[in-house]
């Protein structure tokens, strides 16, 4: 894995253009837009003031700058650096904003949920959705950008709306039978949606395009419920992670449970590979040896390197004592995601936050389960292989594929891998781009592996 | 007694006292008397009583004593001491002879009552011991009823305390049930108060959101603006569309074809998965239908077996089946008709193995038969053998074609012999293709076999492992019952070795193998000591001796092995006397000529030689 130099960035702005050729990142209230191959400067745009969300049009011709401080957004183009587009929400007020599927369209949500304008960079046309509702996930546009779902809120009812993205007609609307609704989420044929209810009621319902309830899925009550889903990208399965520890997979057809997932903090079973992160301890030195050992040496866990070990079974991960009078325990699968051919799941339980298991979907079974020295900040699959890379918050990135797991010491001063993204689409066959950055006013390194 | 003491002492008795004594006796009732000189005998020392006696009657008092004597014998019934008198003034004479009857009675009297005394001693002695005896016992009792009567209180009480306890517990169970019902009912109204609450502040914000939605949007608000620098072109380059009752139908017809192909995708893979399945269904069928065909005949000899109708029926089905090719269909009749078929044979098949299964374990529980198992070292030298045959073929065959070659250039050197040679060169062209093609079947004969024969090789192993495990676990059971009943064992191998020597001498049944077969050696060692023997035994007697000195067990397998071993090396005589039949097929063209014939028959003597070594 190769690394380039490090470069500054704002709080954690950094995008890969969609089709992969271009990276752009944010410092204060420039934009910088880059080559992704060879990392030069291509365009500088310069905003308002301090950005706070970047955004690539589908299409990678247009970057969207939302400042929502100002209620404002701001759109460059990267093919006419002097086209320039601003959108002032005015005491509306700015939360969210997002391109729609087919680059045109901005979807501006106003503050206290109001409303969700719709502005058009073709017409001068202006659109207006009312009643969305406040909650997690309440925007899903299906993979081929028809169609949107929006989940509502009228008259303490759940609702959910289907709209067609080309001329933004309303499709569909219909009300769920939830408490609170949480999030909605189209299958990637776009042809089935998952509605599921706020974490106090274990509940998922899954509807076709047409509004049609396909069906529901209870695991149990009386308790904290679901707090992840993820589809399959084969659109088969369905994983629902729930507060007691357990993945759920639906299937496509019956929409009934296939197999349950448990997260024991003990493995016992020696066909599962334990990787365990071990630091490596510097060679003794005798003679440098100094009394008292400097700070530096004591101090950052980020200088030391690791390495990965197999544990021999049983083994038994960290976990963690959840404080029961705490709102939000942490307990429960955070974090679900599928490796792009759908052969892999992995999971990250709240409970044991520095492990990541990793589940084998063809035998349904667990397949390794990764403990890293810290606790896991985030995890992505490769586009195009089965590779997982891990970031923990400390100057490593960690990668899983079936042949083995490697850490990975990132090169730079006091440096932290906070996030992790890869990019790969358009960018041709040989290699993938990875980006690692770091927080707050601290540069980003790219990395580059061949 | 206590006064009889102090009377009998003599050194302390006085004349007074003893009168005294006397005098007071004198007053006592003649039985009492007659008792108190009963006791006085049994005091040992005799001369007290004789002194006693002697100071009973002195001088002076004979006259007196003989009549108190006379006087007391007459009351006890003795006859007077005194002769009958005559007259009643007569004095009257001492009659001795009486008097020593009185006396002689009295002696016996005395034995007797001695004997009598001593008898009921012992008796006192013997109540006095069990008396004690049983004062003991009943102490001990008394004991243990005290104890028993303690335990029982404790018990008692801890009863009391358990079910206290128990008591506590329900009443802390009913506490905690009730508590939990209080919970949840405080839940439940909490739930539904938070519901309420909820639902008022749900109705408020949406109120106030409407308040200020009508604040924020109606009031022209001009900051509520986009600044465009020019409107770019849609990303399909098509104009948008107005909206009208048709672009709604449009969007409609468009979601549903979504959905119908999403639907078509589907069906078809589902419809692609029935075919495989069925396909996989329908060779199952085949191959369970060939599988269980050659059994046919079997039960039908047996023709009490309903399987094999039921087969023949079966078979018909299939036939039908396969005749219209009604696969394609996938209508309900064929699939029951499919499905019924395939269970019925499955339950045919089901039933075989369970009776395999049966046979086998009867076979398992008999033993081994070793006829059937042909061992592993005659199997390798048979292998080996059939590759040195290979070898030395393909070795021949490469010095042919050197010689045939040589021939050719011979030939191609000279052109004039070659032209003179021709119509004869083209004749043994022929014939050497002919041989060729013999040569070639020859070779994938022998490849044939050779692969057979490793085939062979692997079952065999596998049986032998299976044999082995098996044997180890008799072995163990064996060992175990040996260890725990040694003198019944060594009974049992006299008996078993009796037993196998009268097997020896008959050794046709095959019954008889198994139990033979059954008491193999150690399961590591055994196989060690087999191959020596099959090696040495038939030269050296010396191995039997040792064999001897090892277990009865181990001596009972290498002689079953010993017996085997020429049986078994029949079929494979069996076997290279084909291989030789085929030889001397091959080599018939080749007697034209004469090297190559020679040859031939030179390696199947050399073959044949080979047979007889062993």
């Amino acid at each position: 894995m190769n690394f380039s130099e490090v470069f500054k960035l704002s709080s954690l702005l950094c995008k890969f253009s969609p089709d992969g050729k271009y990276l752009a990142s944010c410092v204060q209230y420039r934009l910088v837009v880059r080559d992704a191959n060879t990392l030069q400067i291509c365009q500088l745009y310069t905003c308002l003031d301090q950005i706070q969300h970047v955004e690539w049009s589908a299409d990678s011709l247009f970057i969207l700058c939302a400042l929502y401080k100002r209620g404002l957004v701001q759109v460059w183009s990267l093919e006419q650096p002097e086209w320039h587009c601003k959108i002032d929400e005015g005491s509306a007020g700015l939360v969210a904003s997002c391109w729609s599927p087919d680059g045109r369209h901005i979807l501006n949500t106003t503050e206290f949920h109001l409303r969700i304008t719709v502005w058009s960079l073709c017409t001068k046309s202006v659109s207006y959705i009312k009643y969305p509702k406040a909650c997690q996930q309440g925007i899903t546009f299906t993979r081929d950008g028809r169609y949107l779902a929006l989940a509502e809120r009228r008259d303490c009812k759940d609702y959910v709306s289907i709209l067609v993205c080309s001329d933004w007609q309303l499709l569909r609307h219909f009300d769920t039978d939830t408490q609170d609704l949480a999030g909605i989420e189209w299958a990637p044929n776009g042809c089935v949606l998952a509605a599921w209810d706020s974490c106090l009621e274990y509940k998922i319902l899954l509807y076709s395009l047409d509004g049609r309830l396909l069906s529901t899925f209870c695991a149990y009550e009386w308790s904290l419920g679901i707090k992840s889903v993820a589809w399959s990208p084969s659109s088969q399965f369905l994983a629902v992670g729930s507060y007691d520890g357990k993945v759920r997979i639906l299937n496509h057809v019956t929409w009934k449970m296939i197999t349950e997932f448990g997260h024991p903090a003990t493995i016992n079973n020696p066909k599962i590979v334990v990787y365990k992160e071990a630091e490596k301890s510097p060679p003794l030195v005798l003679g440098r040896l100094a009394f008292p050992p400097p700070r530096a040496a004591a101090g950052p866990l980020s200088s030391t390197e690791s390495k990965y070990e197999v544990a021999s079974v049983p083994v038994s991960l960290q976990t963690l004592k959840p404080a029961p009078d705490r709102a939000n325990p942490r307990i429960g699968i955070g974090a679900m995601a599928f490796s792009p051919d759908s052969c892999f799941l992995a999971t990250r339980s709240d409970s044991v936050p520095t492990a990541v298991w990793i589940w084998d979907i063809q035998k349904l079974r667990l397949l390794a389960a990764l403990e890293q020295l810290s606790a896991v900040r985030c995890f992505q699959w490769d586009p195009r292989q089965a590779r997982l890379a891990i970031c923990t918050g400390g100057s490593k990135v960690y990668l899983w594929s079936p042949a083995g797991c490697v850490s990975v010491q990132v090169p730079g001063e006091d440096f932290k891998c906070l996030y992790y993204k890869t990019e790969s689409k358009g960018s041709g066959p040989r290699r993938s781009c990875e980006a690692a950055f770091r927080c707050g006013q601290a540069p980003a390194s790219e990395s580059r592996p061949c | 007694m206590g006064d009889w003491m102090t009377v009998t002492d003599p050194g302390l008795s006085s004349e007074s006292k003893y009168i005294s004594q006397y005098t007071s006796e004198t007053k006592m009732s003649p039985s009492s008397l007659y008792s108190q000189q009963v006791l006085c005998s049994s005091i040992p020392l005799s001369k007290n009583v004789h002194s006693f006696f002697s100071a009973f009657c002195t001088e002076e008092n004979i006259e007196q004593s003989i009549s108190y004597l006379d006087q007391e014998l007459t009351t006890f019934g003795f006859p007077s001491l005194y002769e009958e008198s005559k007259g009643k003034e007569t004095k009257r004479e001492l009659n001795i002879v009486a008097v020593l009857n009185c006396m002689n009675e009295l002696l016996v009297l005395q034995r007797k009552n001695l004997l009598a005394q001593e008898n009921v001693e012992t008796q006192n002695l013997k109540l006095g011991s069990d008396m004690d005896h049983l004062q003991n016992c009943y102490a001990k009792l008394k004991e243990q009823l005290e104890t028993s009567r303690r335990e029982m209180i404790g018990l008692q009480e801890r009863d009391r305390q358990l079910q206290c306890k128990n008591r506590n517990l329900h009443q802390l169970l009913k506490n905690e049930k009730d508590e939990v019902q209080k919970l949840q009912n405080i839940i439940a109204s909490r739930a539904t108060q938070y519901n309420h609450d909820m639902k008022r502040k749900e109705r408020e914000y949406n109120k106030l959101k409407e308040r200020l939605h009508q604040l924020v949007m109606n009031k022209k608000d001009k900051k509520i603006a986009m600044e465009v620098l020019n409107y770019v072109g849609r990303a399909d380059g098509k104009r948008g569309s107005w909206r009208t009752g048709k672009t709604e139908a449009r969007n409609e017809d468009e979601m549903y074809k979504i959905l119908l192909n999403d639907y078509e995708y589907r069906q078809k893979q589902i419809l692609m998965e029935n075919a495989e399945l069925k396909k996989v269904l329908q060779q199952m069928k085949k191959e369970m239908i060939s599988l269980l065909s050659p059994q046919k005949q079997k039960p039908r000899e047996r023709a009490d077996d309903s399987t094999g109708t039921v087969i023949s029926d079966i078979e018909e089905d299939a036939g039908e089946l396969s005749r219209e090719s009604m696969w394609d269909l996938s209508c309900e009749t064929v699939r029951e008709q499919l499905t019924n078929s395939i269970r019925k044979q499955w339950r045919i098949l089901k039933s075989h193995v369970e009776k395999l299964d049966n046979q086998v374990s009867k076979v398992h529980v008999e033993g081994f038969n070793d006829e059937d198992v042909i061992s592993r070292q005659d199997h390798e030298q048979e292998t080996e053998k059939l590759e040195l045959e290979i070898q030395q073929c393909k070795e021949m065959i490469k010095t042919q074609q050197q010689l045939l070659q040589q021939q050719l250039a011979t030939a191609c050197d000279d052109d004039t012999t070659s032209l003179l040679r021709d119509c004869y060169l083209l004749e043994e062209k022929e014939r050497l293709k002919e041989e060729w093609s013999l040569f070639k079947e020859q070779k994938k004969n022998f490849e044939k076999e050779r692969r057979s024969f490793t085939e062979a090789a692997i079952r065999l192993g596998l049986e032998r492992k299976a044999f082995e495990e098996e044997r180890a676990s008799w072995l163990k059971q064996q060992f175990l019952n040996m260890t725990t009943f040694d003198h019944q064992n060594s009974e049992n191998v006299k008996l078993l070795s009796a037993f196998s020597g009268s097997s020896d001498r008959d050794n046709p049944t095959v019954h008889s193998r198994p139990r033979q077969k059954k008491p193999h050696g150690a399961p590591s060692g055994s196989p060690v000591c087999m191959s020596k023997l099959t090696k040495s035994l038939p030269a050296s007697p010396s191995t039997s001796d040792f064999c001897q000195t090892r277990s009865c067990v181990s001596e009972h397998s290498s002689i079953s092995v010993l017996n085997t071993t020429p049986e078994e090396s029949k079929p494979n005589q069996v076997g290279r006397e084909c291989t030789n039949q085929k030889w001397s097929v091959a080599s018939r063209p080749d007697s034209q000529e004469g090297g190559y014939s020679g040859r031939s028959s030179t390696y199947a003597n050399s073959h044949v030689e080979k047979d007889d070594l062993p």
